[in-house]
């Protein structure tokens, strides 16, 4: 692949009845880094994630992925060309086991899945990568558990093992380590930092610690807008950065 | 890639166990091969029939999480289709079956196609909206008979051969049909498709973002349950000799969704148990009249408040089982 932004966003606006939740950004992702989108709640973070993976149209603006215009492709398409998302609230299958979880994914493989008359048996096929990507993210013991009874840490990494079954050139997570307590937060953080190898990473956080841990650039969003861009040294030393979002505490 | 290495506290419920299937399915096909000498044939192969029907419907509530509330278009107007084509056109019975399965399914890609398009609330909606549409028609229509619907359908003979005159031979090649739905249906939601259709029913979003086109998954979903209550439609036609307007009217909807509530919306075996409770309940209170309809809101209350897991549910749940 060439080019040395694998996404860029060109005057992306998106407007809800008047009220403007994001307003001429233009974002460019570098291939191979982790970039985070931060800024104070209401920012328009979600809602320009959303519109990268088109869960919601962009009133104007354009998208590109390696050079390729995608403002207009459906959600699965974004999909299937290698940009895969997760979501604020941990997006597993519920009520399917762990190791079924995982093997939705790999099953996309096959491309469309309509064969109704074969036994899921074919799927076995599968079976050995989804339980070495379930090892990797240290859910082993778990293989059979519904996923329902994982406790919330757990269930942020099988989804990230369920994201990376696609081999995804670009990830987009959002909020990956909220409503998190410490211990998860380090075992997510160190997940990410691994799986960033080979891979471009966008992602919105709260966690500033992780962030700054984390990440080659930082965007920060107000009222929809790019307010500053920069390594972490460069946005946490920008006096409007602080005010607007940090505060001036934060070390 | 280097492992998030955990201490495994398993703290977690035991995990489902294998096994309940065949055992059920086993016990099922005992109950079905010897009921006729038992009870009356006639009731069994009516049982039979709402059981596939109540099948087909939990196909898409139980496994893909639609609620259609406008199956009985598919159940009655196969049914209308299979009488008008055995008595009036003289098709053998199974041809007429398929026509009138052939009809719920064209039904079905019409329907599915506008319904799939609305969430929730809306979804039931436009299904029922769609089926009160064709019970009016049905109502109107000159070949449906209006209020008398279609009497005396002939039975003839299956494949040329299996007089189905015969009370006995009827009854088995309805258990024959039920089961092939039955089974069919089992290896739909076994399937790679049925894994899918799991997905969406658990996080339709979530399988979205990992590439699946869900509409077309729903609306394939959508066809086959259609199809599959025209089956149980049709062969109702064949077994009771008639079409009428009660099977193709709104009430019919609501009953196939007590019938799979009550069995276990998502389990395999659910919707036959609730169909065989509904119609003994229906066959043994017949001299209450409308009191029928009192039981079943009692029974649909009892099983939104207490067990709503439905009774093949519940007890799968208590074994950690799946059936």
């Amino acid at each position: 692949m060439s080019g040395k932004y694998v996404l860029e966003t060109e005057n992306l606006t998106k407007e809800f009845a008047g009220f403007v939740a994001v307003s001429d950004v233009n974002l460019k992702v570098e291939r191979g880094t982790i970039h985070a989108l931060i800024g104070p709640n209401g920012a328009g973070k979600t809602t320009c994630f959303n519109l990268l993976t088109k869960f919601l149209t962009p009133t104007r603006g354009t998208i590109k992925y390696n050079g390729q215009d995608i403002t207009r492709l459906y959600p699965a398409d974004i999909a299937q060309l290698g940009v895969v998302r997760s979501f604020q609230i941990s997006a597993v299958f519920p009520h399917l086991s762990v190791l079924e979880n995982v093997r939705i994914a790999l099953q996309k493989k096959r491309g469309g899945s309509f064969d109704f008359w074969r036994p899921a048996s074919v799927l076995n096929v599968y079976n050995e990568r989804a339980r070495s990507l379930i090892s990797d993210v240290g859910l082993s013991a778990f293989e059979n558990t519904l996923a329902v009874e994982l406790p919330y840490g757990r269930k942020r990494a099988l989804e990230i093992a369920t994201t990376l079954a696609l081999d995804p050139e670009m990830l987009l997570l959002d909020e990956p380590t909220a409503g998190m307590g410490h211990e998860d937060i380090d075992r997510i953080a160190a997940l990410i930092k691994a799986v960033s190898a080979n891979r471009t990473i966008l992602m919105v956080e709260h966690n500033l610690s992780v962030v700054s841990n984390l990440s080659n650039k930082i965007t920060v969003l107000t009222r929809g807008r790019v307010l500053a861009e920069g390594d972490y040294k460069t946005v946490s030393e920008n006096p409007q950065v602080r005010e607007a979002y940090m505060g001036t505490g934060h070390a | 890639m280097e492992p998030a290495a955990i201490e495994q506290k398993d703290e977690s419920a035991p995990a489902i166990r294998a096994g309940g299937v065949p055992v059920a399915f086993a016990i099922m096909l005992a109950l079905i091969a010897a009921a006729p000498f038992v009870t009356y044939p006639l009731f069994v192969m009516q049982v039979l029939c709402f059981a596939l029907f109540a099948c087909a419907f939990n196909l898409l509530i139980g496994y893909v999480g639609l609620l259609s509330f406008g199956h009985a278009l598919y159940f009655g107007w196969a049914s209308y289709v299979c009488a008008h084509t055995a008595k009036v056109w003289g098709l053998p019975p199974e041809l007429a079956i398929l026509t009138g399965a052939a009809f719920a399914c064209g039904c079905g890609i019409v329907a599915g196609s506008l319904a799939i398009r609305r969430q929730g609330i809306y979804f039931a909606m436009i299904t029922l909206a769609l089926a009160q549409m064709m019970y009016f028609f049905a109502l109107q229509a000159k070949f449906t008979g209006g209020e008398d619907g279609i009497q005396g359908v002939p039975r003839g003979k299956m494949f040329g051969v299996l007089d189905l005159g015969n009370e006995l031979v009827m009854y088995y090649v309805t258990a024959a049909i039920f089961l092939t739905g039955f089974l069919l249906i089992y290896r739909i939601i076994h399937s790679p498709f049925g894994e899918v259709l799991k997905a969406i029913r658990e996080n339709e979003a979530r399988a979205i973002s990992l590439g699946y086109k869900t509409d077309r998954y729903k609306l394939m979903a959508f066809v086959l349950s259609a199809t599959l209550a025209g089956v149980a439609g049709a062969t109702k036609a064949i077994v009771l000799q008639q079409a009428s307007l009660t099977d193709v009217n709104w009430p019919m909807s609501g009953e196939v969704v007590l019938i799979a509530l009550l069995g276990g919306l998502g389990t395999l075996f659910g919707p036959v148990l609730g169909a065989l409770i509904i119609l003994a309940m229906q066959y043994k209170l017949s001299s209450f009249g409308e009191w029928v309809l009192v039981a079943q809101g009692a029974i649909f209350v009892l099983c939104v408040l207490l067990f709503r897991r439905g009774i093949v549910g519940e007890i799968a749940n208590f074994f950690r089982i799946r059936l």
